[in-house]
């Protein structure tokens, strides 16, 4: 295979020079413009940023908001952890399953949920007002709180599920060491099982600050006055002041490179521990134990799947029947049929899925070019092209899609750019770029574990290269290639965020939709796109990690 | 003297039966090794010892104090774990000090007593190591050193060296046997590997699906087995069916197949009819195959460098394996058998 060294450069240079130009030129691009203005080069719009109060105050308020989530993200996360992944009673796997769910569904419906669920003319509100015989809604779901709490109930997913893996690879036998080496109960998990979990913890808390500090839904629907950077990034722009703007999707562009830097540093650790050994020990497995335990699953589980239970409840309740009344009195499956009869209303459907799919398997394919090049070929600028793909994740979603809007709004074929706002691929290509990094995570992984002595193999054998991709190289990817398609499909199926920037109303995705029925009152047809785009969500997630499961 | 005691030690999972009515008693200091093939319910007994699992029978008393209803942590007994379980987060030191800073020994003295215990281990000076980035048989030292420091009343090993290559295995088990000795701790182990049990052990407790086969020294496990189960499992052996004719103060007469043969060694009287018969190789002293009453062909011939092991087949489909030096015969050749001294076992069979 000598003779294709060459040819394999010129191949790494291609990919790398077409990451640098997607993903890291609008950045770049609109990152000058905080710092250009009409007479040149100049610090006028960073000074302006550090001089307004308000910047200040979003600047605050996103650091705040992020550390309380990944606080009270860790308090409900970590306790659900243990009480699924150690104790064992009727109904552990599937609720456990289903608790975990949540990292699939796109963060608007969950807003949406929490909405009709706790908000002010919500199921919870109509309940008290019922109760205590009042006219007027007992509280108002706005403001720091409110996005706490939304931000809380789909983040302690990442606690969850992170904790709950490391406690089931957990050596149950260094548990078992340490009380015949004389350790009670509480020490065991003081000296020994906190200790062993704090990589899960950190790779958690970082996760949950970041998808937290790039949080726009949450803010954008509940903020009210409280100001955060997602949502002070757009204000300023829509106000002209686009400059500013960019000054602050720089500030908190940093923010995030930070913390995706603290991420890569613990990382580390997350390598140990993995040893293999006698399962864990399940504990309370007995009598009362048992019964608390599945009591107080089954509670949590309600608790936390409830919003998603209301959502499909109310996407049955047709328009304008339900004012007053504790529940609905009226269901019908109108809103789905009326759905599938208009093509207007199928319209925003049919988009997010030609779209996603599209993204999806642009990024599958460039994540197999990117992996081959990277993990086989050994190609030299292999750092660079890793790097590049996993930096859209360290970028928020709002200065990403404002970058794209900046970088692809103007024709200087010259400087490589091309008009692409308003036209159809502007959506596509930026869920694509924002795909890059969750299909490339796990097919790089896939790669990795790959013994490369079966494509030899297969070589010897007399395959040729497209023979080897197709019967040898692919088939033993297909775990990895299932769990990124399935993360990629779904985060693109759900966008709100880079869409809400860069959508026209003939590519306006399910996401968008469902934002404009909620404006104009109609609760069921919000609901319906909700809860289509929740089953899509968790069909794909489920298929894609079962198929996971099953070869890997 | 008795020191550990397992008294009628019972076990159910479910409905099955993992360790029945075991009872085991081991001397101080002694060495006791827990052999079987796997499900024969050696770890489970093991782990009822470790206070990791729950008898649902019998009593374990240590030292004339009864354990059964104890918690692993109040028993002082250490164990080592089959993949030594090592807290993957502490060094060399704060994996050995952990049991001491539990007995709530402070300070200096836990300095003292780790260096002291890694020099039994022979791992002195290696306190600040990060227990990941050690060989196997260094991890496995950490393990015993972490098990010892807390002078425990009773030592149990899991395996202790299945996780080792060949070469490595078995100076380990030279040098284990050379600590356990010189600490003097009373010890149980695991192994499904009979040159482990043999080596390290006092005594070996063969266990078959839950039960206790025969418990003795090496030596009176080979030449005295007390069932054909044993007789195949320690040592190697041929197994074979055969009916007994009769039998006298010094030697007996078995019909194997069309021969006739004589079996001497002194043995109890036992009635005739079918019978197990399970030879040693060492058994069997070739003769020429003219006048012999077992004759047999030669069909396969390995060499171990001093003697060599002919499998040699007396019937159709009948193999015995016969232990002789290394050019007694070729493959192919006829050659008569006849049963020398000790090594011959008969068993007599139901049905």
């Amino acid at each position: 295979m000598a003779m294709s060294r060459r040819a394999w450069s010129w191949g790494a240079a291609f990919l790398l020079g077409a990451l640098l130009w997607l993903v890291a030129y609008p950045i770049i691009l609109s990152g000058f413009e905080g710092f250009t203005g009409p007479e040149g080069a100049t610090l006028q719009y960073v000074r302006e940023f550090f001089a307004r109060p308000n910047e200040w105050q979003a600047l605050w308020g996103s650091l705040w908001i992020s550390v309380a989530t990944v606080i009270v993200s860790a308090l409900v996360g970590v306790p659900l952890a243990f009480l699924f992944g150690r104790t064992e009673f009727p109904g552990r796997r599937v609720l456990g399953a289903l608790v975990g769910l949540p990292v699939a569904l796109p963060p608007l419906v969950g807003v949406l949920a929490f909405l009709f669920l706790y908000g002010e003319s919500g199921f919870a509100a109509h309940f008290v007002k019922w109760i205590t015989r009042s006219e007027t809604a007992p509280w108002r779901l706005q403001g720091a709180g409110a996005i706490l709490l939304v931000h809380a109930y789909s983040m302690y997913v990442y606690f969850y599920l992170l904790v709950r893996a490391a406690l089931e690879r957990m050596d149950g036998a260094a548990l078992e060491a340490a009380a015949s080496l004389g350790a009670t109960r509480w020490q065991v998990f003081r000296r020994v099982t906190l200790p062993m979990l704090r990589p899960s913890l950190l790779g958690a808390a970082l996760l949950t600050f970041t998808t937290s500090l790039a949080s726009f839904s949450a803010p954008y629907i509940f903020g009210g006055g409280f100001r955060v950077m997602t949502t002070q990034v757009l204000a300023t722009r829509l106000n002209g002041d686009t400059q500013v703007a960019m000054v602050e999707t720089i500030a908190l562009t940093l923010i995030a490179l930070v913390a995706l830097a603290l991420m890569g540093a613990v990382g580390d650790g997350n390598a140990r521990g993995g040893s293999k050994g006698a399962a864990p020990v399940r504990h309370l497995a007995t009598g009362k134990g048992r019964l608390f335990a599945m009591i107080g699953g089954w509670s949590l589980a309600v608790l936390l799947l409830l919003p998603h239970a209301t959502l499909l409840l109310l996407s049955f309740v047709p328009v304008g029947t339900w004012t007053t009344q504790v529940l609905p009195p009226v269901y019908t499956v109108n809103n789905y049929v009326e759905l599938v009869g208009s093509a207007e209303r199928l319209r925003p459907l049919v988009n997010s899925l030609w779209m996603a799919t599209l993204a999806t398997v642009a990024s599958l394919v460039i994540a197999v070019w990117a992996g081959h090049l990277v993990v086989r070929r050994q190609v030299s600028v292999r750092k660079w092209i890793e790097t590049l793909l996993v930096a859209p994740w360290a970028v928020p979603g709002t200065v990403f899609a404002l970058a794209l809007a900046t970088a692809f709004s103007v024709h200087q074929p010259w400087a490589l750019r091309v008009i692409l706002v308003g036209s159809l691929w502007i959506l596509p290509l930026a869920y694509l770029i924002r795909n890059l990094p969750v299909a490339s995570r796990p097919i790089l992984a896939g790669f990795r574990q790959l013994d490369p002595s079966l494509e030899e193999a297969a070589a010897g054998l007399g395959a040729t290269r497209a023979g080897i991709l197709r019967r040898v190289t692919l088939p033993l990817l297909a775990p990895a290639l299932g769990a990124a398609g399935a993360l990629a499909f779904v985060t693109a199926l759900g966008d709100f965020v880079t869409s809400v920037l860069l959508y026209t109303y003939d590519t306006r995705p399910l996401s968008l939709e469902i934002l404009s029925s909620l404006r104009s009152g109609d609760v069921g047809v919000a609901s319906v796109y909700g809860v289509l785009l929740m089953a899509a969500s968790a069909a794909v997630f489920l298929l894609g990690s079962r198929h996971g499961d099953a070869t890997g | 003297m008795t020191f550990l005691v397992l008294d009628g030690l019972t076990k159910r999972y479910d409905e099955a039966l993992a360790v029945d009515r075991l009872s085991l008693a081991v001397p101080r200091g002694g060495i006791l090794a827990l052999l079987g093939p796997s499900g024969s319910g050696k770890t489970t007994t093991l782990r009822m010892l470790g206070g990791f699992e729950v008898p649902d029978g019998g009593r374990i008393v240590v030292d004339g104090q009864e354990v059964t209803g104890l918690a692993a942590r109040e028993r002082r007994f250490g164990m080592v774990f089959q993949h030594y379980a090592l807290f993957p987060h502490l060094d060399v030191r704060g994996n050995v000090a952990f049991g001491l800073e539990m007995l709530g020994v402070r300070g200096a003295d836990i300095d003292r007593r780790v260096r002291e215990t890694l020099a039994l281990v022979d791992l002195a000076g290696m306190e600040t190591r990060p227990v990941d980035r050690m060989s196997g048989g260094q991890q496995q030292r950490v393990a015993l050193a972490r098990a010892l420091a807390p002078e425990p009343r009773v030592l149990l090993l899991d395996e202790p060296l299945s996780n080792l290559d060949p070469t490595l295995r078995e100076r380990t088990r030279r040098e284990l046997r050379a600590l356990i000795r010189r600490v003097g701790i009373t010890t149980v182990f695991v192994t499904h590997d009979q040159e482990d049990a043999f080596d390290l052990a006092d005594q070996v407790a063969i266990l078959r699906a839950g039960r206790l086969e025969q418990v003795g020294t090496p030596d009176q496990l080979y030449t005295e087995p007390a069932n054909p189960f044993v007789a195949g499992f320690v040592g190697r052996a041929t197994r074979l069916d055969a009916v007994l004719e009769e039998s006298g103060p010094d030697h007996a007469w078995v019909r194997i197949g069309e021969a006739r043969v004589r079996i001497p060694g002194r043995r109890s009287a036992s009635p005739s009819g079918p019978i197990h018969l399970v030879t040693r190789p060492e058994a069997w002293q070739l003769v020429p195959a003219a006048g012999a009453s077992l004759r047999g062909v030669v069909t396969d011939r390995r060499t171990t460098g001093a003697r060599a092991f002919l499998t040699i087949r007396i019937a159709d489909g009948v193999m015995i394996e016969v232990n002789a030096a290394p050019h007694a015969a070729a493959e192919g050749a006829e050659v008569g058998l006849v049963a020398v001294d000790e090594g011959v076992h008969l068993f007599p069979r139901n049905g």
